[in-house]
């Protein structure tokens, strides 16, 4: 039913999340987009510049900084808040980093956990943000398959996959009580392909540690991590090497893996993407902490 | 592209192609156990839409809690939630993505068991197409039939019978036409005139995607193929009427003002006389505005910016039609109601409904008739159910703009929301108007409430009084009216049992009828209220939707709530009509703070304890208390 024949499925994807995002602004009385930097955000970003044109969109960008993310994502992100001119708020958990978590001694499960979800609703809390779109994709995650697209939470930011509103033709119903919140997931019925034709159709700027470049690596469990600066301890005998790879997701550099590719344009890594089969979150240690790991962290308000 | 074409061909031209590609947006439904989950993990897996890791997940997952054997469990790749897993069993809509060469697919994996068939209203509300799953072994059943009613009830267009589990049935072609015959006796009952049949197995892979070597009598399509190639009809095509719900006026600065909305159906030129509807004040198109430049026209499914040549009043939830093609206005609908809450539908009790980018006040004034779907026979209802299906009459506090469900899902399908909880309670479908709202006029009178209340000298309105039985409510109430009347004023006192012994005789106790008991009530006391009177109400009006209700239907001010608060153990001693000992003995229903519950008031004008000081000193304290609001 999202429309006419006419329209190819990117168009009305892209009308799908317009739609959802002008919902958004006019029943949300503080509505906030979570920025996270990533491609997913980037489109995002870009799909509502386009729902309230001429106008700038009317929320700011919440950017939750674990300060363990690339260096090159913190340029990006200055330089595209500067470009889109909206408000860009940085939230970081003060007693996280009193406390010195970081990835490498308290693991990813407690890093994510203080640095990201507690975080998060500190910021929304703070700010008193009842509506926060997400980039979120369905196809992402298999807990995430189930999501609505305005995902209500509880005044403690608790997402009851049993208790969720049904969501029938194009209507949400966004209505809330002081204190409870709604997550928006405007690309919800994106798939990574989706997202990566759209970046290359629309010519979407994007953190360039998505293309293939020569960087300095170390290999631990499998996994090929970027020594992206001196915050990251060598294990005895473990010298970075520079190997050409790329980074399907970004998260914080300790917690995201690389790939090695020749993939140096959108193209060909779409190419990659359509000869590869691994999918997307795998090169985030987070989701593989344990079973059902995603969905536990969805009940506990991470995004 | 074959993996080899990809991997050498010419990536760019590749990407051009699948730009053009159609999306096609469908639901799998069926019973508990009929392979839903492994018809939907095979087409996945088929479609080559698993990626390494997840196939790894899977043949980890199927060796540890599979039931296949050593052989793959597709079941598992869609079976997301670890309550599922567990239970077996599907319990919400879950969205898969897959692709082929053709096209792109969204699939609703809608559940098969009985208390969730509002999960399956809400799959389906979306889709261009239901695939509805029958296991070969068992034939049509009652959820066979159940999914069916509810795919022709949302207007899906295109049906797809898999008869699924065909190696079971040693793929027996007798085995296959006697389902389908059975099928088809039931479909042309609810109006399904057509429907592609095709014997499958999911769990082997026969006909899924490629014609089965095993079913030579099947010379039909594939599932597969038959979802690529099958043209959907659409309802908002070009060529129905155009209809634009305004969902933001956008204002950036002084000089410009643009609505913005999405255009659900039919198409719009620069140029066009629209209407803005329920106004009917009309303008013409000056531009269509987009990020990537004006449009000379838009179609159904684009989303947009509409600016007018006029300065004419538009705001959210307004809906843009051509001044020659109108939607209908009227405040007034017969509907059929899917109710999806625990918390039954009650006649009466206000909700809010919302259609396109409006919320408006709504209440539900008569359930014709429930449909048992399983039989398609008509009952009598006073409420319905969770899950439950009715036609219901639905009236409107202002007349909005819609067309029939069957004309246009977009602005003839709504939901209905908790007022208080903020819950989506159900959705309905419009069939047509019950009259035309443009006929309604509201008769003027010269002889006005304002002109009553003059010459009573008093400030008309109404003192509701709310609390458990034995709180101290008729006692108070009646005190209050002595002294009002002793000061001159003029009242009238609505207690429970002069009312129930009258204008509500036929009412009984159950959660319905006490909607209504308390909704005439409020109508009554309006009227009252307009002739002048200080009204005064004794009831236990246990529900705050009831009171927010009565306090909606009058002015600001004119609705002064007395809470009259004792803990239920005081007024259960107390028991002055013996009524809480007969409901401890169960020998009374329904029974308010026993099995009934009572919702005490959120933001009462008045609370009075009448377990602390005397029935002067209360009575005293209360005429205080509406001093100061001005009333008295």
């Amino acid at each position: 039913m999202a429309g006419s024949p006419d329209l190819t499925h990117l168009q009305q994807l892209e009308a799908e999340s317009i739609h959802i995002m002008r919902e958004v602004v006019a029943e949300a009385d503080n509505p906030v987009m979570l920025y996270s930097i990533g491609k997913d955000s980037a489109v995002m970003l870009h799909l509502a510049m386009k729902a309230f044109h001429p106008a700038v969109p009317p929320f700011p960008l919440l950017h939750v900084d674990t300060i363990w993310k690339f260096r090159a994502m913190y340029a990006f992100r200055d330089a595209m808040a500067k470009t889109v001119g909206m408000e860009l708020i940085v939230h970081t958990n003060a007693e996280g980093l009193a406390m010195g978590v970081n990835p490498f001694t308290h693991g990813s499960a407690v890093h994510t956990d203080i640095m990201k979800t507690q975080a998060l609703k500190q910021a929304l809390d703070r700010h008193k943000f009842d509506v926060a779109f997400g980039g979120a994709r369905r196809d992402e995650e298999k807990s995430r398959a189930k999501e609505r697209i305005f995902s209500f939470r509880t005044a403690q930011h608790r997402w009851d996959p049993k208790n969720q509103r049904p969501e029938l033709w194009r209507l949400y119903n966004a209505r809330k009580r002081p204190g409870e919140s709604i997550r928006a997931f405007p690309l919800s019925n994106w798939t990574e392909l989706d997202i990566w034709q759209y970046i290359h159709v629309e010519n979407i700027p994007i953190v360039p540690l998505y293309l293939a470049a020569e960087r300095p690596v170390v290999e631990r469990n499998g996994t090929l991590i970027m020594v992206d600066d001196d915050r990251m301890p060598l294990e005895p005998g473990e010298r970075p090497q520079m190997r050409k790879v790329r980074f399907r997701t970004l998260g914080c550099y300790p917690l995201t893996g690389a790939i090695e590719s020749q993939a140096d344009t959108v193209p060909e890594i779409i190419r990659e993407m359509l000869l590869a089969r691994t999918s997307e979150r795998q090169g985030r240690v987070i989701d593989h902490d344990s079973t059902g790991s995603m969905e536990k962290k969805k009940q506990e308000g991470y995004f | 592209m074959s993996n080899q074409d990809l991997a050498t061909g010419d990536i760019v031209e590749y990407l051009r192609a699948h730009r053009h590609m159609s999306l096609l947006r469908f639901i799998t439904c069926g019973s508990v156990d009929d392979g839903k989950s492994t018809l939907i993990g095979r087409l996945l897996y088929e479609a080559k839409s698993l990626f390494e890791d997840q196939l790894a997940a899977l043949e980890a997952d199927s060796r540890k809690v599979g039931t296949q054997g050593d052989d793959l469990d597709f079941a598992l790749l869609v079976d997301g939630l670890s309550a599922e897993r567990e239970q077996g069993i599907t319990i919400d809509v879950a969205y898969r993505f897959f692709a082929t060469e053709k096209r792109k697919f969204i699939v609703a994996d809608t559940p098969g068991h009985e208390q969730y068939t509002r999960n399956m209203v809400t799959g389906a509300s979306n889709a261009d197409l239901a695939v509805i799953l029958i296991d070969a072994r068992q034939g049509v059943l009652t959820q066979t039939r159940r999914h069916s009613f509810l795919v022709s009830l949302l207007g899906i267009r295109q049906l797809v019978v898999a008869v699924n589990k065909m190696d079971l049935v040693e793929f027996s072609q007798a085995r296959f036409d006697a389902i389908v015959a059975d099928y088809r006796a039931f479909a042309e009952r609810i109006g399904i005139a057509e429907f592609t049949a095709i014997p499958v197995s999911a769990l082997r892979g026969d006909n899924v995607t490629m014609r089965s070597a095993a079913m030579p009598w099947y010379t039909g399509a594939s599932l597969l193929e038959h979802l690529e190639a099958v043209e959907v009809s659409r309802l908002d095509a070009g060529d129905s009427a155009l209809r634009i719900p305004v969902q933001w006026v956008n204002r950036p600065n002084q000089d410009f003002r643009g609505f913005a909305g999405t255009v659900v159906s039919g198409e719009v030129t620069v140029g066009d006389r629209l209407r803005v509807q329920p106004s009917g004040r009309e303008s013409t198109v000056r531009r269509i505005m987009t990020h990537d430049g004006d449009l000379p026209r838009a179609v159904a499914g684009q989303a947009i910016t509409v600016v007018l040549e006029d300065e004419v009043d538009v705001s959210r939830g307004d809906v843009l039609s051509r001044a020659d093609a109108p939607a209908e206005v009227a405040d007034q609908f017969e509907t059929t109601i899917v109710w999806m809450h625990d918390e039954p539908l009650l006649p009466g009790r206000p909700y809010l409904l919302k259609l396109g980018a409006k919320t408006v006040s709504a209440s539900i004034t008569d359930i014709k008739y429930k449909i048992q779907i399983n039989t398609l026979e008509h009952l009598a209802a006073k409420s319905l159910a969770l899950n439950e299906i009715a036609v219901c009459n639905v009236s409107l506090d202002r007349p909005i703009a819609f067309d029939p469900y069957h004309v246009n899902r977009d602005t003839g399908g709504f939901i209905l929301i908790d007022r208080i909880e903020n819950h989506t309670l159900g959705a309905g479908l419009i069939h047509f108007a019950l009259r035309r709202a443009h006929n309604i006029h509201v008769q003027p009178v010269d002889v006005n409430k304002e002109a009553r209340a003059l010459q009573k000298a008093q400030r008309p309105c109404v003192i509701w009084f709310t609390g458990l039985s034995g709180a101290g409510k008729s006692t108070l109430a009646n005190g209050l009216e002595r002294h009002l009347h002793a000061a001159g004023r003029h009242t009238y006192l609505l207690d429970g049992d002069n009312v129930r012994h009258g204008l509500n005789r036929d009412l009984g106790f159950t959660e319905a009828d006490r909607v209504e008991n308390i909704r005439r009530v409020a109508e009554v006391a309006k009227l009252m209220v307009d002739a002048g009177l200080i009204v005064i109400t004794a009831f236990i009006s246990p529900f705050r939707a009831e009171r927010h209700l009565a306090r909606e239907m009058l002015a600001e001010g004119e609705f002064i709530e007395v809470f009259v608060d004792v803990p239920l153990a005081v007024a259960e001693a107390r028991d002055p009509k013996g009524l809480y000992r007969k409901a401890r003995r169960g020998e009374l229903a329904n029974f308010t703070g026993i099995d009934s519950p009572y919702e005490p008031p959120e933001a009462p004008e008045v609370i009075v304890r009448t377990d602390a000081g005397s029935a002067e000193e209360n009575l005293a304290s209360l005429v205080e208390r509406l001093r100061a609001l001005g009333i008295g």
